[in-house]
């Protein structure tokens, strides 16, 4: 008997209706160059503006802040955002709402529309959250984090703190031409290694997605249990080096990822063997990279993934990471609530 | 369901891969079983019976799903065997093998009796699957026999499958001593353990949990190895829905080696992989799960080269709040009765030019083998009134929301179908027209 063999007329995965709402961040796929252009844009102008005439931007407007996880930089950070931007807050949170007595995702995020919340952010335990939340309200969505998935404006904070350091004159006026802050070429011949829990970590998954497109290469580090070979199946630009020192004298970015015991479901880790490997110690930052910049999502836990000594060090942008994580998230606020724009988008 | 008066479908064309039938045919049916096969316009035995004019239509035996899930008693808000047997009607089935992950679980006689009472109000013919162990639990084995006496045509934990080598292989004895196959759902579940969907690049991207596919072929390897160990002729192990290659490939060595072991294939199984789960689409989460497009294609291959016995559709439904939800929480699962013959129609007979004999045979009469359900499956004089009658040209574009399943839990949601039913009849009684 012979086989039909047929590799072509299959059916086709349908085009993703998402986001409904062009407010919406869900992932960092959703931006075009030229909105990721705007959104570092405003984070510039609004980060400069004068804080009294910056609450008017959405004076009276509702923003809700719905987090289903524990979170201290993100939740402050957009909600520092939206209060600087004069919007209303209101911060539900899974442990003292309906959400322990079993209320849907759906469910909260319908009621927080009837409540005249116009944008929700949300922290969600579980990947897809961000998804479900928009296609059930059709509000426009910020993705907080969700699961192991993706934190898109952490991703766009680092971006804000890598160019700060290593293209300082992007987006500056060059004679009379104002060149992009971001293109295509903008962070070309720029190593950018990502070392740790690669598997768990929703940070490396946005940064694997937003950094090659602007022409940096993204090296993953770490043991194989934390970072499989699948990870870079589809993702141009990306690649593993499991050898934290070569990967390290190659970068000049270091970005630190947390092992997420909360999601380790079982699996056992040495953690002593990977104190041994992929540490970010004073002695190899000073030996292998002493011009990198040291990155660090948060939270750190000192002594593990990184010393204290590095963290604290002049090397470290981990606190810069957080201030500019204020004035992203205000253009993202800004962008969800469709003020502020100075251009179509695309 | 009691048998009602004579029909004479007339001027369609027959197939019966049971008989090897592929011809303008005559069919009598009467008193719930095929009466007379003759040439068009010769029916001796015709006179005053009802008459279907199937002139242009195909006239088949009636499909059997050998892996469905009605979800009664217990879960009436997902389906009921009402509603998913006419379901299954409107889909050309007229028998389902209904597995017992009910609410209790279908351990006992009473429950397997329960389920066959006409006041169930089914359709077509509903044959309970019992649970391998008690309460599905894995550890102590149901008396078989008596099972078997109340109408169960295979043993089966389902989605609880068997891991203890002791257990399975204490299962595959004695079903083997009763006659009953043993079905197994073959998922070890020790290394599934919060995962989600299939493992590889698409389950990274997504941030979930994946399954890998050694899963499914390690436990059907131990299983045939088990099969193996028994030396008997009359120890049948069934896989159900199989979706690895690597776990067809086991199947097909099991088989070289003399060993009665089938395998089913599901129509999501040879139709989508991993990317159609999209951006967290819960319709596209089932388990086994979708897999890689090399596995979808091995499927559709193995299918086509016969190592395939059956397609059957594990219909799964789950009502709307249950897959509204973030894709890790929600139920495995989806309806699959009224779309299995629109679907293989459209992509093992058009797109793969697979015979439509053989297509139907999948859905019918290897079916029935693979359960020993005798006189079914097949149109010979004295089998079961079980019939269908539809036209294998039309296109139509299935839509769930006007489905007869409770549920409308379908990938398939907007769809074009190839071939669309007109008729069903099931023992003799008309249970679907259109």
């Amino acid at each position: 008997m012979t086989a039909v063999r047929r590799k072509s007329n299959t059916p086709p995965v349908s085009a993703s209706p998402f986001p409904y709402n062009p407010g919406s961040l869900l992932s960092v796929n959703d931006l075009s160059l030229d909105e990721l252009n705007h959104i570092l844009e405003r984070a510039t102008a609004l980060e400069k503006q004068d804080p009294l005439t910056r609450d008017r931007i959405l004076i009276k407007r509702r923003v809700a802040l719905l987090f289903y996880e524990a979170s201290t930089r993100t939740r402050t950070s957009f909600e520092l955002a939206a209060k600087a931007l004069g919007a209303d807050t209101a911060l539900v949170s899974n442990l003292s709402s309906s959400i322990e007595k079993g209320e849907s995702l759906k469910d909260t995020g319908l009621n927080l529309r009837a409540l005249g919340a116009e944008a929700i952010i949300l922290r969600h335990s579980l990947s897809g959250g961000a998804w479900l939340l928009e296609e059930s309200t059709r509000l426009p969505v910020l993705n907080a984090g969700d699961g192991m998935h993706e934190h898109p404006t952490q991703a766009l904070l680092d971006l804000r703190t890598i160019l700060a350091h290593l293209v300082p004159n992007s987006g500056k006026s060059v004679g009379k031409k104002v060149g992009p802050i971001a293109g295509p070429e903008t962070l070309a011949g720029v190593t950018v290694t990502i070392t740790g829990d690669i598997l768990h970590s929703r940070v490396a998954r946005s940064n694997m997605l937003l950094l090659p497109r602007l022409g940096a290469q993204v090296l993953l580090c770490g043991p194989k249990e934390l970072l499989p070979e699948i990870a870079v199946a589809e993702t141009p630009g990306v690649r593993i080096e499991r050898d934290f020192e070569a990967a390290l004298s190659r970068s000049r970015v270091a970005m630190m990822l947390r092992i997420q015991a909360e999601r380790l479901a079982g699996l056992q880790l040495d953690l002593d063997e990977y104190k041994a490997g992929y540490q970010l110690t004073g002695e190899r930052l000073a030996r292998l990279a002493p011009k990198a910049v040291v990155m660090h999502p948060g939270p750190i836990i000192r002594g593990l993934e990184i010393t204290g000594g590095v963290a604290d060090g002049p090397q470290s942008a981990i606190l810069e990471q957080v201030t500019h994580g204020l004035a992203i998230r205000m253009a993202v606020i800004e962008r969800a609530l469709g003020a502020g724009r100075t251009e179509k988008r695309v | 369901m009691s048998p009602t008066s004579a029909i004479a479908i007339k001027g369609g064309h027959l197939i019966d891969p049971g008989t090897g039938i592929d011809a303008p045919k005559d069919i009598l049916l009467k008193d719930g079983r095929v009466a007379e096969v003759a040439a068009p316009g010769k029916l001796k035995q015709a006179a005053g019976a009802q008459i279907l004019d199937a002139k242009g239509l195909v006239v088949a035996p009636g499909l059997i799903d050998i892996h469905v899930h009605l979800r009664e008693p217990g879960q009436g808000y997902k389906e009921t065997i009402a509603t998913g047997t006419a379901a299954a009607a409107a889909g050309g089935f007229t028998a389902v093998a209904a597995m017992p992950n009910t609410i209790p679980v279908n351990d006992s006689p009473e429950i397997t009796r329960w389920m066959q009472s006409p006041e169930r109000g089914a359709s077509v013919r509903v044959f309970p699957i019992g649970a391998a162990t008690r309460g599905s639990k894995g550890e102590t084995l149901n008396d078989f026999a008596a099972l078997k006496a109340a109408g169960c045509v295979a043993v089966t934990d389902d989605g609880h499958p068997i891991l203890k080598d002791s257990v399975m292989r204490d299962t595959l004895a004695a079903a083997s001593r009763v006659g009953l196959s043993v079905i197994q759902h073959a998922e070890d579940t020790r290394m599934t353990v919060g995962a989600s969907m299939n493992v590889g690049p698409v389950a990274f991207r997504l941030g979930l949990r994946g399954m890998p596919v050694e899963a499914e072929s390690g436990l059907v390897e131990r299983d045939i190895r088990l099969v193996q160990d028994l030396r008997s002729d009359k120890v049948h192990l069934h896989v159900a829905h199989t979706s690895t290659s690597k776990a067809i490939e086991a199947v097909r060595q099991a088989r070289r080696n003399g060993l009665r072991v089938t395998c089913e294939v599901a129509p999501h199984h040879f139709l989508l992989t991993d990317e159609h789960v999209g951006h967290y689409d819960t319709h596209c989460k089932m388990n086994p799960p979708l897999r890689s497009a090399a596995d979808r294609d091995a499927m559709l291959e193995a299918i086509m080269d016969g190592v395939v016995d059956a397609i059957a559709t594990d219909h799964a439904p789950h009502a709307s709040h249950e897959k509204e939800v973030e894709f890790e929480r929600a139920p495995n699962g989806i309806t699959g009765l009224e779309t299995a013959l629109g679907l293989c129609l459209a992509w093992l007979h058009r797109e793969a030019k697979m015979p439509l004999g053989r297509v139907l045979s999948l859905l019918s009469a290897q079916p029935a083998a693979v359960l020993g359900l005798r006189g079914r499956g097949t149109l010979a004089v004295g089998s079961f009134a079980d019939v269908i009658v539809f036209d294998p040209n039309v296109e139509w574009v299935y839509r769930a929301a006007e489905g007869k399943s409770k549920s409308r839990n379908t990938p398939f949601d907007g769809w074009t179908m190839l071939g669309k039913v007109r008729w069903t009849v099931s023992e003799g009684r008309v249970v679907y027209g259109n």
